[in-house]
């Protein structure tokens, strides 16, 4: 093959150029979190600066910053445990008790994620109000669990299919009672595919906007509120803006980093070995 | 101590009907081995008889008690899977005490049990391993020794030798056969070779479609195959088949004229037979011989050495295949122009439906 | 007999019963909401004057289909599932076939690709909106401007591709997520049979990897489907849906008649409309899904 390493080199460029290109708003926004305020406005964009730990002193001082953080991680927490609790038995009936109706609910239950969340906005809203749940962590993990569980049940499944059967037939006749089955064999073997559906739900609950935005005011707010609040900015602030953001999004890039790829199973139907 | 009985089961998945109405009795302590090919009822009857599967229709009875509506692991069988079957997660001691765990056995109880198992097999250096790092025989054993652990009434194999390589098969088959003897414990194997079957077995059930096509010892399906399917199923190389005419029928004579014209006779079966009827003539190779005025005329196709035997295959006038058997140092070559004889008294005889037709003198 | 036969039913029970739960939450969270969304509609009922509460018929309807702001919406809310879905599968195809190519720094690469997807939707918006997009401050403005290309104002100029933009960054990371794992599963030998054939690189590629990656594509489009007809937080945090209604879609609209309107009546049709919309794509996609499930099995 002519050209070998010429090529290899056009592929690295090329290849960090991209990778480079997407991460780019956030390795800036990074960057800015250790800015002073008015560096972080300076034009041209200051590259070279005396780094502070300002901002972030300042984030984690007031206290309703860390109030919506632990209402993030209690709802990502929260909703991600009920969609569990209600998921694992349902993927597990599923997978090792097909019968004709399966490949229907699945597909329904697929098609419960369609609903537009802004089309029943309305009587979820005044429910919740009746409720007495609007801006209560509890009302919000409801209905992010009740989101998250069709895309729960769906990677569970597909991950619950991987367990031979036989594995579990075998444990039937060594005596195992159904629940027996459940917990002795198959968690234990499916756990890697039940940690990376939890990463993911809890993701997905960290990063949704749409319920928190509008089902929360003051005490419920998670950190995807709090930052949409400085949607309208006030003076120079970007620098904290930065800070708080990076603090909101860290712990989720990390946990995506970690479990990509068994993610990407679950997530793709099985479309993807 | 365990007698399996099946009365009439059947099964059907949907309406389609897999396993219909089969009746055969496990003595105590027997070999007993279902036979067939892929597609023949064959693990469909041993899961039956497990409780992996329900049954449709008909009584499993152990010990005279009907067990359908009981749980497997109530049922005081222990199973043996194709594919072994072991919990990934556990060593191999855990593997083989997991019954007992479940039962609530106190672990000293479970620790010397497994101990004295692994004792028999001769697994004890393995105990702390966990499946993975484990050969296809070793895994194997560990699958035999989690059944032997929990002392069943007996023991289900399903095709528990096709995963490993030929040399490790011939030595599992007698192993398997020792440890029967050694456990006197009823046995019931299910497998697609014969071989297997014939080697290891007290009794065999060989089944087709779905129904039992006969049931008896090796030697009886050997030398008294009742349907064409037996015949052709049972015994290496495959029985020679030819088409052949009635010429003459007599109270104790039949000839049998062959498609070049050459005649046989055999001794009459049971049945009359009355001139011009078609049947089909079953020989085994070893009783077709090389002849120089043999009735047969053919030309050798392809040799097989096996050292001290060698099996010619021969193609006659009109086309039929022959197999026939030799001493290893026959001297022929492919190519060849020869003639083949039978032994008469070897024939089988069977009728368009596939029966045998009874003889009335002795069997070859 | 009968302990067991009664045992025997429960056994045939036991898979239902564990399915119960999940199907009846969703069941519920389909039908009670749905129902109560169909009845609003039907009524004049704004929460600004509850006591005035009336059965209005079509009336919702009729003035929504009517007034320009729906059909306005609709058309955004298309348009902007288009461009992003269009973005999203050309690029993410492209980056995927790029890293799955071995070079030093892959994995690291692929790190940074995907990392724009975990990043929270207000966060992004925020970071292009204030730090990127800005015509003063921002990056892009800076850069534009030292070309000597002036400035591009972009939420006033180009509101609905500014955030169709955003999207795109924020999603073609997830198609690269799930498109790579599927690339790297094509069998090694496949690639080099063809080259033996003589096959290039663009060949390659066209007849043997794109042909691959059309199942994986397909579950990509569906999915981002789900999320980009009720695209929200983004519009929120840059545009509110301005200027005017350039900018807003379906799920935008509904939103402010409710909650900043507080006409529940009307954001209720509003509602029922996006429903509709969303039926009508995804029988489309059921059918794509359902041929998946059977290939799988």
């Amino acid at each position: 093959m002519r050209n070998t390493w010429q090529a290899r080199w056009g592929l690295t460029i090329a290849g960090w150029t991209v990778a480079l290109l997407m991460f780019f708003p956030i390795l800036w926004m990074f960057v800015t979190s250790f800015k002073t305020e008015i560096t972080a406005v300076a034009t041209p964009p200051a590259l070279v600066f005396r780094p502070t730990l300002g901002n972030y002193a300042a984030v984690l001082e007031r206290a309703d910053y860390l109030a919506f953080a632990k209402n993030s991680l209690v709802v990502s927490l929260g909703s991600t445990l009920l969609a569990l609790l209600l998921g694992v038995p349902a993927a597990y009936s599923m997978a090792f008790f097909p019968t004709r109706a399966t490949r229907g609910i699945l597909l329904w239950m697929l098609s419960t994620k369609m609903l537009p969340a802004v089309g029943v906005l309305v009587p979820i809203y005044l429910l919740w109000r009746d409720l007495g749940l609007l801006d209560t962590v509890f009302g919000l993990v409801l209905i992010d669990s009740i989101s998250v569980l069709p895309i729960v049940v769906w990677m569970l499944f597909s991950f619950f299919r991987e367990v031979p059967a036989v594995i579990l037939e075998a444990s039937r006749m060594d005596g195992a009672t159904p629940t027996e089955e459940l917990t002795h064999v198959l968690l234990p073997l499916s756990t890697p595919g039940i940690a990376s559906t939890a990463l993911l739900s809890i993701i997905l609950c960290w990063n949704e906007a749409f319920w928190s935005l509008n089902l929360t005011t003051v005490k419920a707010a998670t950190l995807t509120a709090f930052t949409a609040s400085f949607a309208s900015p006030e003076g120079l602030f970007w620098a904290k803006l930065s800070a708080a953001s990076t603090l909101s999004i860290a712990p989720i890039l990390i946990f995506g980093w970690i479990s990509q790829r068994q993610m990407a199973r679950g997530l793709s139907f099985g479309a993807v070995k | 101590m365990a007698t399996i009985e099946l009365k009439n089961v059947r099964k059907r998945f949907g309406s389609h009907e897999v396993v219909h109405g089969i009746d055969l009795v496990i003595t105590d302590r027997e070999f007993m081995a279902f036979v067939g090919p892929s597609g023949s009822g064959k693990s469909t009857l041993l899961r039956m008889i497990a409780g992996l599967e329900e049954v449709s229709e008909g009584e499993v009875l152990i010990d005279g008690l009907p067990v359908q509506n009981v749980p497997p692991s109530k049922r005081g069988l222990a199973m043996v899977f194709q594919s072994y079957a072991l919990y990934p997660h556990m060593t191999v001691a855990e593997n083989m005490s997991f019954s007992l765990r479940l039962a609530g056995v106190p672990r000293e109880e479970r620790d010397q049990k497994v101990r004295s198992v692994a004792r028999i097999l001769e697994m004890e250096p393995l105990l702390d391993r966990k499946p993975r790092q484990l050969s296809g025989g070793q895994l194997q054993r560990v699958a035999i020794g989690r059944a032997m652990v929990r002392q069943p009434k007996a023991f289900l194999l399903d095709e528990p030798l096709s995963n490993l390589d030929a040399a490790l098969q011939a030595q599992m088959r007698l192993e398997l056969v020792r440890l029967h003897r050694e456990l006197s414990t009823t046995m019931v194997y299910v497998t697609h070779d014969q071989l297997e079957a014939m080697t290891m077995a007290d009794r065999i059930v060989v089944l087709n479609d779905g129904r039992v096509e006969q049931m008896g010892s090796p030697l009886e399906l050997y030398k008294n195959p009742a349907t064409l399917f037996v015949a052709g199923f049972i015994g290496t190389p495959k029985m020679n088949f030819l088409d052949v005419e009635v010429k003459s029928a007599s109270a104790e004579n039949l000839t049998l004229a062959f498609s070049n014209g050459a005649s046989v006779s055999v001794l009459a079966p049971a049945q009359r037979l009355k001139a011009g009827e078609r049947v089909k003539l079953g020989v085994r190779p070893e009783h077709v011989a090389l002849e120089q005025d043999g009735e047969l005329p053919g030309e050798i196709d392809v040799l097989e050495h096996l050292g001290p035997r060698a099996y010619l295959h021969a193609r006659l006038a009109d086309g039929t295949r022959l197999v026939a058997q030799a001493p290893g140092d026959t001297p022929v070559r492919g190519g060849d122009r020869v003639a083949f004889r039978i032994r008469p008294e070897a024939a089988h005889l069977f009728d368009g439906s596939g029966r045998a037709l009874g003889r009335s003198g002795p069997g070859g | 007999m009968t302990g067991t036969r009664a045992a025997k039913r429960l056994r045939h029970l036991y898979p239902g019963l564990l399915l119960a739960p999940s199907v009846a939450t969703l069941f519920l969270w389909m039908i009670a909401p749905l129902v109560m969304t169909l009845w609003f509609s039907l009524e004049r009922y704004n929460l600004l004057s509850p006591g005035k509460r009336t059965f209005a018929g079509l009336e919702n309807y009729r003035y929504l289909l009517a007034n320009r702001a729906l059909w306005v919406a609709m058309g955004n809310t298309l348009l902007l599932v288009g461009w992003v879905l269009a973005i999203t599968l050309v690029f993410g195809t492209l980056f995927t076939v790029l890293l799955d190519r071995d070079f030093p720094g892959r994995n690291l690469c692929r790190l940074l690709v995907i990392a724009p997807f975990f990043v929270m939707p207000t966060v992004s918006a925020l970071v292009w909106k204030n730090m990127l997009m800005n015509p003063v401050f921002g990056l892009c403005a800076w850069i534009t401007r030292s070309l000597g290309l002036g400035t591009v104002e972009f939420f006033s100029h180009l509101p609905l591709f500014a955030i169709a933009l955003i999207v795109a960054w924020e999603w073609t990371p997830f198609a690269v997520l799930i498109l790579l794992p599927a690339l790297q599963s094509l069998n090694p030998e496949l690639k080099e049979a063809a080259r033996l054939d003589g096959a290039g690189p663009v060949a390659l590629f066209y007849h043997l990897e794109l042909p691959h990656l059309l199942r994986p594509l397909a579950v990509v489009a569906m999915i981002e489907m789900i999320f980009l007809l009720s695209l929200f937080a983004e519009i929120y945090v840059t545009t509110g849906g301005g200027p005017g209604l350039a900018s807003t879609n379906l799920a935008y609209l509904i939103f402010r008649d409710a909650l900043l309107g507080w006409d529940v009546g009307r954001a209720s049709a509003g509602g029922v409309l996006a429903i509709l919309l969303a039926n009508i794509v995804s029988l489309f996609l059921m059918r794509v899904v359902g041929r998946n499930l059977e290939e799988s099995r």
